[in-house]
Formats: structure tokens, sequence, C-alpha cells
């Protein structure tokens, strides 16, 4: 009923902003009432999950086809990411109250701001393959009119062009893979695909597509192009929703079809989301090391985690189909949580980048720092979202990590060769890959927060002090990194209930000590506790603190920095972005983007200026994207001629497709 | 009670123990170079007398220089709390495995390298962006020794591990072998010792750890200093516990079998510095872009450490 009520309301909203024109504080309304709606539907979904495996409520409402009503239904698995999606949209909508009258198109961003979490919330809750492709069609539409709400810039064009055709063509995937699970009888509900039979080709097709689908929206190398592209050019607050949880309604839309309706997915699927994650996880990264726009860096970084979920995800099929139902279990939790976790700490670093941009006007890492001095609110929760996004102990970033790596390092126990040797493999990129986040967003913080201003907008952001909306939402969900880290055990006992349904076992990964311990598998394997690091750690800053005040004096002067003793005002002598990640760009980017360094030297005696310029490709666009895009052109300029046909050519056309359409049906007949 | 009076032994040993060991290594490498070099107990001296000087902090520092110092020494002495020395059976130890204690040390370069970009100087990014090009291969390395070690003896926990290993059941093994190697080459770039970084230059260049705590001084420095000792202790803790256990105190053990565990690693403490110190008086250090090299073939050393497991099995 809440569900309903809040649905209803969020279509109202749009309907609202349309008709009201834009004053400001119709804007401030719709994102008011976007709060109140999504807070709703967050209650309704943790009411579920708390009350337990008990019944998934259904509902039939006579929507859509006339000879097909609407199918909708709530179980564990969609409550869970209700509470991803609505969490975040909570926060985005309270943030996006204070955040609104800073952009310049506001008038494009309300109407769609609450279709788009209409969207959202109907994919989780759609129970046939049609409402679930309408509300899919919803959240691209709908996000991709605010791509383009700054629609006079050229480079939002481009990004808004390139996410069109990838929303597609995803689409397009996630069509054939529902049709292909209907079969001949057209039973478009999931209740009948549960029930369906599949023959060897089309459950590898349906397996495929559904991969092909989903994955382009979630961003999975190498269909992530569109997404570094479309998601900084919106908003930051739809920024933070397309990053933070679309991507991740993508990834409930293929755990749907892999886990619940196709069913028995065969190991080598598996296998093969590990290596698609694995990629994934080490080249988004590796792009993210080398970006210069604060908002790309986290568009790439999210390609990053979706990564690392969707090895869990493939660890989970994997060990499903050797019989391994515990570690499969322990697998997925290890997945969900960090599809949790992951939602949690991006759209916070989102709200931030969205803060830094609304009081500097700057987005290039080069024209700011300094920040922690003049924006303490937003620098401080950016410091907490950064350390969490690292992986870094007791942050929630880190227990999810730990669960992933502790089911890999059981993966060379499964009975293939390909996995006994590709598990380590895929574990060597985990590890890469969560090095190399750290390594980013230190470089990231320090570069736009630390240090000293590189522009005088950047030394100026005082003068705009951040509404007090957007500074609530920032600490509230900074918080909540600190507790999904601080209480990991029981998150991950409320992630096996939503996991039973899909290996069949309850499993409790605190079995073997306790409330606090995460010790999954058995005491004996390893455990981890990020209450007890918490406590302990606490502590022992306190000793530390004292210790050091108490043997020594408390007196702090405040001094030019001394720098070896080079005294110098510029701040251009700091380091950059550029030349920070300039010694990764030498062991990487020599290899995977073929970067080259050159050296312009004027003659003695000249008075140019010296230029270093670095020059990198992108392997993905040149080897695999332009000639496709070529081949399409090509096609292209061929199929043309058709147009220019005659009448009766046109005819004959229609009598020769005639035929051969017959012909086919024909030779279907025949026994 | 006795676990708890154990537990808080270690706390303090561990701090106690690591100015020594640093001296150790200095002293030794002293009389190797000809000199003959300050006492052992200088750390402490050293320590002390920072700790009565002001702390000078720059003016474009944030809160985070000030605070920078008390984490990064909290989150290093967590680490070592939770590794066994004398003894494996420690209340607090089930709170980490090696997964854990391995980013706990992450959290203290973290701040480091933060704090050394904050006062905005060329040197303090120099060192930030180095030390995070020598972790970001570094810790892939001992995540692969932490696989290896973990699918032997069926566990990622230090005590479990070291449990195996003294039950005998593992005999000679080309994994355990490689996997030292990879341990001690991580153990040499985590703490900032030749051939990567030498502890005790000032030639800016060269620098990459002292590069970014160059504006510290007081009580600060002294923080960071001692975190630098403890985090030596602890590898050396861990590698003579992981790979030559013999002589720790098991769960149960009377005052006795403490006592003589407490002996083998003082003892094993010290001769792993010495080693430290002969090996880094024998060899020069290394080109920047060297570093590569160096730690990619410690990472290697880790995947071939586990991946040998199977070929040894399937042979």
């Amino acid at each position: 009923m809440l569900i309903v009520a809040s649905l209803s309301v969020l279509v109202l909203l749009s309907a609202l902003a349309v008709v009201a024109g834009s004053r400001e504080i119709t804007h401030r309304l719709v994102h008011a009432g976007c709060a109140a709606a999504s807070l709703g539907l967050l209650v309704a979904g943790l009411t579920h999950l708390g009350i337990g495996p008990g019944g998934s409520p259904s509902i039939v409402l006579p929507l859509g086809l006339p000879w097909m009503a609407a199918h909708f239904r709530l179980d564990n698995l969609s409550a869970l990411f209700m509470v991803v999606v609505d969490l975040a949209a909570v926060a985005a909508s309270i943030y996006g109250i204070g955040y609104c009258r800073h952009l310049p198109e506001v008038r494009r961003v309300t109407p769609f701001f609450p279709l788009f979490l209409f969207g959202m919330n109907a994919v989780l809750l759609a129970d046939d393959a049609f409402m679930f492709l309408v509300a899919w069609e919803f959240m691209s539409l709908a996000s991709w009119l605010m791509v383009l709400s700054d629609h006079k810039s050229a480079e939002n064009r481009h990004a808004a062009v390139i996410y069109l055709i990838m929303a597609a063509f995803g689409t397009f995937c996630l069509l054939t893979s529902f049709g292909l699970m209907a079969g001949a009888g057209g039973t478009y509900t999931f209740a009948a695909m549960r029930q369906a039979e599949l023959a060897t080709i089309p459950a590898f097709l349906v397996v495929l597509t559904a991969v092909l689908g989903a994955g382009s929206k979630a961003g999975l190398v190498p269909l992530h192009v569109w997404l570094p592209l479309a998601h900084p050019a919106a908003p930051s607050h739809v920024s933070a929703l397309m990053s933070g949880v679309m991507t991740k309604v993508a990834l409930y839309g293929l755990i749907r079809i892999l886990f619940d309706l196709h069913g028995d997915v065969p190991w080598e699927w598996g296998a093969a989301l590990m290596v698609i994650g694995g990629a994934s996880a080490v080249l988004g990264v590796l792009y993210a090391l080398f970006q210069d726009d604060l908002k790309r860096l986290l568009a790439y970084s999210t390609v990053e985690n979706v990564g690392v979920a969707v090895i869990g995800l493939g660890l989970g099929i994997a060990f499903k189909d050797a019989g391994e139902p515990a570690l499969a279990a322990l697998a997925l939790v290890g997945g969900l949580y960090h599809i949790v976790n992951h939602s949690v700490f991006k759209t916070l670093l989102f709200l931030a980048a969205g803060a830094v941009i609304s009081a500097t006007g700057e987005r290039r890492l080069s024209g700011l720092g300094g920040l922690l001095n003049r924006m303490p609110w937003t620098g401080t929760a950016a410091l907490i979202g950064a350390a969490a996004i690292s992986a870094l102990p007791p942050l929630n970033g880190f227990v999810s990590e730990w669960l992933i790596l502790q089911a890999l390092f059981k993966g060379p126990g499964l009975p293939h060769w390909a996995m006994k040797f590709g598990v380590p493999v895929v574990g060597a990129m985990l590890a890469l890959a969560g090095a190399l986040a750290a390594t980013c967003f230190v470089r990231a913080y320090g570069i736009a927060f630390l240090g000293r201003p590189r522009s005088l907008a950047a030394a100026r952001a005082d003068l705009h002090p951040t509404p007090a909306s957007m500074r609530w939402t920032m600490a509230a969900l900074a918080l909540l990194c600190i507790l999904l880290g601080a209480i990991p055990v029981t998150v991950t006992d409320a992630l096996s209930a939503v996991v039973q349904p899909m290996t069949g076992l309850h499993f409790a990964v605190s079995a073997d000590l306790g409330w606090p311990w995460l010790s999954p598998v058995s005491s004996t394997r390893g455990s981890y506790s990020g209450t007890m690091l918490v406590m302990v750690g606490t502590a022992l800053f306190a000793i530390a603190v004292v210790l050091a005040h108490g043997l020594g004096t408390r007196r702090v002067r405040r001094a030019d920095a001394w720098d070896c003793g080079h005294r110098e005002d510029i701040p251009e002598t700091q380091y950059t972005g550029q030349s920070f990640s300039q010694p990764l760009r030498r062991v990487f980017g020599t290899s995977v983007f073929l970067a080259r360094e050159t050296v312009e030297m004027p003659e003695p005696g000249e008075r140019s200026p010296a230029r270093l310029s670095v020059r990198m490709i992108d392997p993905v666009w040149v080897w695999l994207y332009d000639p496709i895009a070529r081949a399409v052109n090509f096609i292209a300029d061929r199929v043309n001629r058709m147009q220019f046909l005659t009448v009766r050519g046109y005819l004959l056309m229609m009598f020769s497709t005639l035929v051969f359409m017959l012909l086919v049906v024909a030779w279907r007949q025949q026994p | 009670m006795i676990e708890i009076l154990i537990q808080a032994a270690q706390i303090f040993l561990v701090v106690a123990l690591a100015p020594l060991v640093t001296g150790w290594v200095r002293l030794v490498k002293a009389r190797l170079q000809g000199r003959i070099g300050a006492s052992p107990f200088q750390p402490y001296r050293d320590l002390y007398r920072l700790l009565q000087q002001e702390a000078v902090v720059a003016h474009s520092a944030s809160q985070l220089f000030r605070a920078a110092p008390y984490v990064t020494f909290s989150a290093v002495w967590l680490a070592a709390v939770l590794i066994p020395t004398f003894t494996t059976d420690l209340v607090l130890a089930p709170a980490a495995d090696l997964i854990a204690l391995v980013a706990l040390l992450g959290v203290a370069r973290f701040w480091t390298a933060l704090a050394g970009m904050d006062v905005g100087t060329a040197f303090g990014g120099l060192g930030a962006s180095r030390e995070m090009l020598i972790a970001s291969l570094a810790e892939p390395a001992m995540l692969m020794v932490t696989f290896s070690l973990s699918l032997l003896s069926g566990s990622t926990a230090p005590s479990q591990i070291i449990a195996f290993v003294l039950s005998g059941s593992v005999g000679i093994e080309v994994s355990m072998g490689l996997a030292l190697a990879a341990l001690v080459m991580v153990a040499v770039a985590e703490n900032g010792r030749i051939p990567i970084d030498n502890p005790s230059t000032h030639l800016e260049l060269t620098m990459v750890h002292e590069a970014m705590v160059l504006e510290y001084s007081g009580r600060h420095l002294a923080l960071m200093e001692a975190a630098g000792m403890v985090r030596l202790t602890l590898f050396l803790a861990l590698i003579g516990g992981l790979f030559a256990p013999w002589g720790i105190a098991q769960a149960g053990a009377g005052v006795t079998a403490m006592a003589v565990g407490l002996g083998a690693f003082l003892a094993k403490s010290f001769a792993l510095a010495s080693a430290l110190a002969v090996f880094e008086t024998g060899i020069a250090k290394m080109r920047v872009f060297r570093y590569a090299d160096f730690l990619g073939g410690a990472l290697l050393l880790g995947l071939l450490a586990t991946i040998f497991l199977y070929v040894s099995e399937a042979v």
C-alpha cells in the first residue's frame, strides 16, 4: 500500500513539475516530495527485509497492454535493491532541495527526476517482462533527458547520443533474453519463466543477451564507454543516482535473470563473469587514475566497483554449479554487500563533487586545491567516502572486499582446472584494483581538498557556503559508511536472508564466533571484526594522544612551510593530478593506453616555452567501437540507395520479401 | 583474565621494543661500514627529544595534517598488536586476519600520503606519488602471499598458519619458498629500505618516505618515526613467525613456554634485523622506475607460489 502510494506520488510530482512552471519554490517542493516518496519506499523495503523471508506480496494491476495485466511482486531481492535505490534517492532528493538553485537548466531536470526514481523502483517490483522493460525504459529515458539538460555544451550532446545508442542496445538484448525465456507460448510473467525448461542453445543465448543487456547498463568493460561520458554530464545529484544506483538496478536485472528466472547457469558463465569483472575492475580504476575531471574520475571508478561486485556474482555461479552452496552464498553475500556499499559511498562522493562544483564552478582537479580548509563539512565527508572506496578498515568498503577475497581464496577448490589456475589470476586482479583504487583516491582527494588552491575560484570557495540540506545529507551518508563497516555482521545476516532462495541454503557468515566476528566457513578459516577494530583502534588512538602529550609538550607554532628551505609562494609548484599519476602512467599506461610523452625543447636563446605533452589512446574505442562505427556507416551508405528507388522497384522488393517469408514458413512446416 | 594480561603485554611489548630493533639495525650497519655507530638505545633518546620540541605547522596545513600522525601511529600499532609475536594465543587476534592486517597498514599509508600532500609543497606530492606507486604493486603481492599461505594451511589467520607449520605436515614446499621471497621483497618495500628507499637519505630527489614527512616536527615527527619503527618490528615478527615459528607459545601454554616464546621472538627479531643490515649494506638503491620491475617480480612470485601448489599436486 505504502509502495503504491509512494509510486503514485512520484508520477504526480512529475506532472506537477510540468504544470507548475519554473519558480524556485516548485523545484524545491518537487525535490522534497521525492524525498518523502523515496522515504516511504525505503521504509517499505526495510520492513520487508526486517520481517524476514515470510511472504512475497504480489499485486496485479490492469495496466499496460489490453490483453495483459501488469504484475508486481516484492520479494527479498527486490526489497534489498529497493533499500539500496531509495536510500540514495532520499539523500539525493534532500540534497537537491538546496542544490537545484545552482543548476543552470533546472527546468529541464525537475520534471524527469521523479520519473527516474519511479522507473528504477518499478524495475525492481516488476513481475513480468513487459512491465520490467517498460520501467527499464522509463529509467533510461528519464536519465537520458537529464544528461541532456545542459544541452548547450557539445560535449553533453555527444554524451547523450552515445548513451542513447548504448541504452537502445541494452534494451534490445534484454528484450531478446526475455523473449527466449518466454518461449513460443509467449507467457511473459516471471512465474511462468521460472517453470520453463530451456534447451541448450536458447539457454546459452538467454545468459549471453542478459549479460550484454544488463552489462551495458551496469558499465562492464567493454560496454562501459557511455558511462564516463553520460554520468558526469547530468547534474551532480542525478549523477550520484546514475552512478551509485542505476548501475545497481542493472545488476539487479542480471541477478534476477541468472539466479531466479534462468536458475541453473553453468560454471563457464561464472568464469566468464569473473574475467569480465576482473577486467572491468582493473581497467576502470586505471582509467580513473588518469582523469583530470573530478566527476569523470568518479564515473570510471564506478566501472571498477561494478567489476568487483560482478566477480562476486561470477564466483557465486561457479560455486553453486559445483555443488558448494555455502561458498556460493559467501561469494554472493560479498557481491551484494559491495553493491550496498558502493551505492552509499559513490553517492556521497558525487554529492561532494557537486558541492565543490557549486562552490568553485570548477570540476578539473588542476583548478582545485585547499578545499578542506575552506569547506570543512564537504571535505570531511569526502575524506570518509574516499577512505571507504579505497577499502580501508574499519569502513564499509573493506568488509565487502574481504568477503569476496575470502570466497576467492576458496576458489581453487573448484573441480575445474580452468578455475584452479584462473581464480588466483582473478584474485591478483582484484588485489591490484584495490591497491590502485587507494592510489586513485589519495590522488583525487589530495589534489582537490589538500594543498594550496590552484585557482582563484578554489581560493574563494569559502565565500559560497554549502546549503544545510546538502551538508546534512553528506554527513548522514558518511556516517552510514562508518556504520556499515563497524557492524558488518548485522548487514551480512540481512543479506544471507536475501541470498537464501538463490542458493537454497541458509548461511550465516558469523555462524562460528557469534555477533561481532565475521567468520565465514569456520572459525579457523580467518576472521574479521570491524566492531573490535573500531573499539581497540579508538583506545590505542587515545593512548597515543595521551602518551605524546604527556611525555612531551603540547605547544604548536604556525609558520611558513619549510619545503627543504625552498621558500616560494607559487601554488603551481605543487604536484598536480598529472604529475601524481605520472609514475603509474609509465608503469601501466605505456602498455594499456599506449601513452607517449613528447618533450618540445626550444633552441637555446629562443623565448618560447618548453612543452611536455602526453598522448594516450583509449584501447576500447580504437580497437572495438571505431571499427563498428565505420562498419555501420559503410552499410548505411549502401542501404541509403534504397530510399531512392522507383515505385516499381519497391513493389518488386515487397513481392520478393513475401515470397521469401512464405518459403521460410513452408520450410518450418515440414515435419 | 590471563588472556587479557597476555594481550596487554603484547600491546606494550611491540611499542617498547620497536626503537631498539631500529637502533640495532643502525648499529650493525655502522659496524659493517667501519663506523662505531650510536648505541642501540639512541632511537629512544631521539624520540624523547622530539616529543619535547614544539610542533611547527605550516600556515597552509589543514586539521588533517595534525591528525595524521596519531592516526598513522595507532593504525600501525593496532596491526602490530594483532599478530603473534611470542604467543599465538591472543584475545584480539580474531579481529583481523592477514588481509585485514595488510589493509590496516594501508590505512597508515593513506593518511601519511595525504599528510604529505596537505601543506602543498612539491616534495610532499613527490613522496606521496612514489609511495602510492610502491604500494599499488606491493599490496597485491602481499595478498598473493596470503593467498598461497591460505591454500596451504586452510586459513588466512596468522595464528592458524603458524599452528599448521608447527604441526609438521608441511614438508619443504616450493610454494613456501616463493612466498617467503615475495614477502621479504614486500617487507623491504613497505618499510622503505634499500633498494627501494633509503631511510637515512636527506637528498631530496631520492626520498620517498622522508619526503612525505618533511614538514613534520616535534611530537608529530616523533609519532611518524615511531610508526615506522613499529612497522619494521611487525614485518620482522611476521616473517619470523610465519616461516620460522619454532619456539612460539601456543594456546594453553604455561609461563615457561611464554618465556621461551619471548626469548625466541627476541632472538629471531634481532637475527632478522642483522640480516636486513647486511642486505642493505651489500646493495645499492635503485632508480624510481625500476621499482615496478622489483615489485612486479614480487607479485609474480606470489602468483607462482599459488599456482605451484597445483602443479606439485598434479605431478
